[in-house]
């Protein structure tokens, strides 16, 4: 008995009981502290909706080997060009959001391609790069997000009009274009975002799809075993040039959701840090540095979201203290930590 | 090392642009910008000077980690938190002066040694990932500190200087200034010549650090170090206990942060509570490497001209940049994308460098194997 339940705490693992306890934990001592339970779950919901193609963009890499995507933020920039340029464009409504979705590809299939090519000169030390990759790429865009002519003046700053704002409204654009997609409410205070659900399955839907084709299944083989892969003849270097790009796109239409959902496009320092909850998600969803399935991407962006959405409720009515934040910083770093010192079988 | 044959025949002045392309990057930088900047020569011997004191030994914590082929130690963190924790016991205590720096420098050393075996434990089971773990690790134990400093000091740990502490009545504030030993250390001997300021003392410390790293590389236990880093395996038949002495280089670079810290803030001389120790693990390994180093090799050597040209290009390129652009809010810009910019190519060049030789080294396996397999062929024939 006592193997066979050491044997399903195996299975689920250890991380993804505690933490899925402790948040049955929140929801269950939520009434009790003045948290409505159906805002809560509004709330959960809303940003698993906002979030989780952000954690989806993270698959493709870890499928091909490539690790643990910490150059997050390149997909991030090519997301936040399509965005500006397609306001500067001033094409509103649905439109306007397929015209940045189609610009933010282009970018990202450019970021990616290039980014690639590094990633396979720095083989076995691509998460250490692609973390200052990406934290260089954000710094240089600040630079460029002054000095580009960006002319729309819902974007630039008010007075003695020099750069782009730190945050622009996507109101008048493309606010809320997919969450009010066939919305619908439950109850008074439950709104289910229907077209942002939609469309992060249409992706998942692709992706799983896609691993199922025969570029796919050469993508797995790279990962899995990259000396197998090249005695079969597939071009490593190759796929995983392709896994990047892939990973690059997702990411940068992960951005627009986020931005429509949130309302704001955020520029500057904002993206800076936007890899690691995206890693620890798709990590407490239990895939590690090597190994991942679609699975994992599902419940990483519900459980994280979920203890991102409840700890500062019901934390702060319960001990009257703001430590959200900081149990956020635990949660997620420590995550990304342990999963890093977890064995991984040697690459060649 | 068993490569420099194959190195060999890469043509010696080309190799020596590729290993110091960065620092070479840096020279031409402030050879244009420093006249640009309309700086007098004396403000700018000035402003490098203080810099010099201000980081060295920051940076040279760095080094021990090094020799024992951990990378870059991003994780020195968490020996700045531990010289901040020192360094607001001694404020709320007002001990002021020398005798305070070096109470902090005492309160932080335990609290440095935990952080830095721990820091140990989890690397070694991070091997091959160290500088990635450690970067994390670093952003890991921002929340514990966070956790002690903004919840627990004032109500676990008690403070009694009120004025320290948030207006809620626990928690420390954002900004602590240091008043109280605000450059104590630097202004006990300080030399005035030609209008430059020399801080003799920190200078002296400083010197003192980089002995004790020439004198701990000669030991046995900094050989064993040595071994190490060059090859985990050989070292391991040699008998050397490989995971103690990993953990042991990390433990000392965390407290040698810890001190690096303190002066670093004394020469400042307030405390951003929650900000000053983040950004010093990049700007100390971009200082080192913009210094010629690289993930296995760094010497002292390279710490001072790092520190001289990085931070020559952070006084002058602001300016500079005022005049060329007009902007001077791109300066803040600029230099945080030199910082990660430079990280980036390094780390970038070093794991290029080391794949280009991996795979040369394959091939040649390879090719052995191969004319091996054929021989035994023709023998096989021949039979």
């Amino acid at each position: 008995m006592n193997e066979r339940l050491k044997g399903i705490i195996e299975n689920i693992g250890l991380p993804r009981l505690l933490i899925a306890s402790f948040l049955l934990l929140l929801f269950i001592i939520a009434p009790f502290v003045g948290v409505r339970v159906d805002t809560s779950i509004n709330d959960v919901i809303a940003r698993f909706a906002m979030n989780g193609i952000l954690v989806l963009s993270l698959f493709p890499m870890i499928k091909s080997g490539c690790g643990l995507n910490f150059g997050l933020q390149l997909g991030v920039i090519a997301g936040l060009l399509g965005a500006v340029i397609s306001l500067e464009m001033k094409v509103t409504g649905f439109a306007g959001f397929v015209l940045a979705i189609i610009i933010s590809i282009v970018f990202a299939i450019i970021f990616g391609y290039l980014y690639g090519l590094l990633l396979n000169k720095v083989k076995g030390e691509e998460m250490v790069v692609a973390t200052y990759v990406g934290f260089s790429a954000v710094s240089f865009m600040s630079i460029m997000w002054l000095l580009l002519p960006f002319k729309n003046p819902d974007m630039i700053w008010a007075y003695g009009g020099e750069g782009l704002r730190t945050t622009i409204s996507t109101e008048g654009y493309w606010h809320h274009i997919l969450n009010d997609f066939l919305s619908f409410q439950i109850g008074s205070h439950i709104t289910i975002p229907t077209g942002a659900l939609l469309f992060f399955a249409l992706l998942c839907l692709i992706v799983w799809a896609f691993f199922r084709t025969k570029a796919g299944t050469a993508m797995e083989a790279v990962g899995s075993n990259p000396d197998y892969a090249r005695s079969c003849g597939i071009d490593v270097d190759r796929v995983r040039i392709q896994s990047v790009i892939f990973s690059t796109i997702i990411a940068a239409l992960g951005i627009l959701v986020y931005q429509q959902s949130f309302g704001f496009i955020q520029l500057y320092n904002a993206p800076l840090m936007m890899a690691f909850p995206a890693i620890a998600a798709i990590l407490l969803g239990g895939a590690s540095v090597t190994k991942v399935k679609m699975w994992n991407v599902l419940l990483g962006a519900l459980l994280f979201q979920g203890i991102l959405t409840m700890t500062p409720s019901v934390i702060n009515n319960l001990i009257k203290s703001d430590m959200s934040e900081t149990i956020r910083i635990i949660i997620s770093n420590g995550m990304i930590v342990y999963a890093l010192t977890r064995r991984m079988k040697v690459r060649s | 090392m068993k490569n420099q044959d194959s190195l060999k025949t890469v043509n010696p002045v080309k190799q020596f642009f590729i290993n110091y392309a960065v620092p070479i990057l840096f020279i031409i930088m402030i050879v244009f910008a420093a006249p640009m900047s309309g700086l007098s020569p004396v403000f700018l011997i000035n402003e490098v000077m203080t810099r010099l004191t201000r980081n060295s030994f920051l940076i040279l914590s760095l080094l021990i980690p090094v020799l024992a082929g951990m990378g870059m130690n991003f994780g020195i963190v968490m020996g700045a938190m531990a010289g901040q924790i020192g360094l607001i016991l001694i404020t709320d205590w007002q001990i002021v002066g020398v005798p305070g720096i070096l109470l902090a420098m005492l309160i932080s050393t335990p609290i440095a040694i935990v952080f830095g075996y721990f820091t140990g434990i989890v690397l070694n089971k991070a091997r091959g990932r160290e500088m990635v773990t450690g970067m994390m690790l670093g952003y890991f134990m921002n929340g514990i500190y966070q956790l002690l400093v903004l919840y627990g000091m004032g109500k676990i740990i008690p403070i009694r200087d009120k004025s320290i502490l948030l207006s809620r009545g626990y928690g420390i504030r954002n900004a602590i200034s240091l008043d109280g030993i605000r450059q104590s250390l630097d202004n006990v001997i300080k030399l005035d010549i030609m209008g430059i300021q020399i801080p003799l003392v920190t200078l002296a410390v400083i010197a003192l650090n980089c002995l004790f790293i020439i004198w701990f590389r000669k030991t046995k236990l900094g050989q064993d170090m040595r071994t190490v880093g060059q090859d985990m395996e050989v070292a391991r038949m040699a008998g050397i206990d490989v995971e103690k002495t990993r953990i042991i280089s990390i433990i000392i670079s965390t407290v040698l942060a810890a001190y690096g810290m303190i002066i670093y803030l004394q020469n400042i001389g307030t405390i951003n509570t929650y900000n000053s120790h983040e950004q010093i693990g990049f700007f100390a390994v971009a200082a080192l490497l913009v210094g010629g180093a690289s993930v296995s090799r760094a010497s002292i050597l390279n710490v001072f001209i790092g520190v001289v040209l990085f931070h020559t290009v952070f006084i002058v390129s602001p300016r500079a940049g005022k005049e060329l652009i007009g902007s001077a809010q791109l300066g803040e810009y600029f230099r945080v994308f030199i910082t990660y910019g430079v990280i980036a190519f390094s780390l970038a060049l070093y794991a290029w460098r080391n794949r280009i030789e991996a795979e040369n080294e394959r091939k040649k396996a390879m090719m052995l194997r191969r004319a091996s397999l054929q021989n035994e062929a023709e023998e096989g024939g021949n039979l």
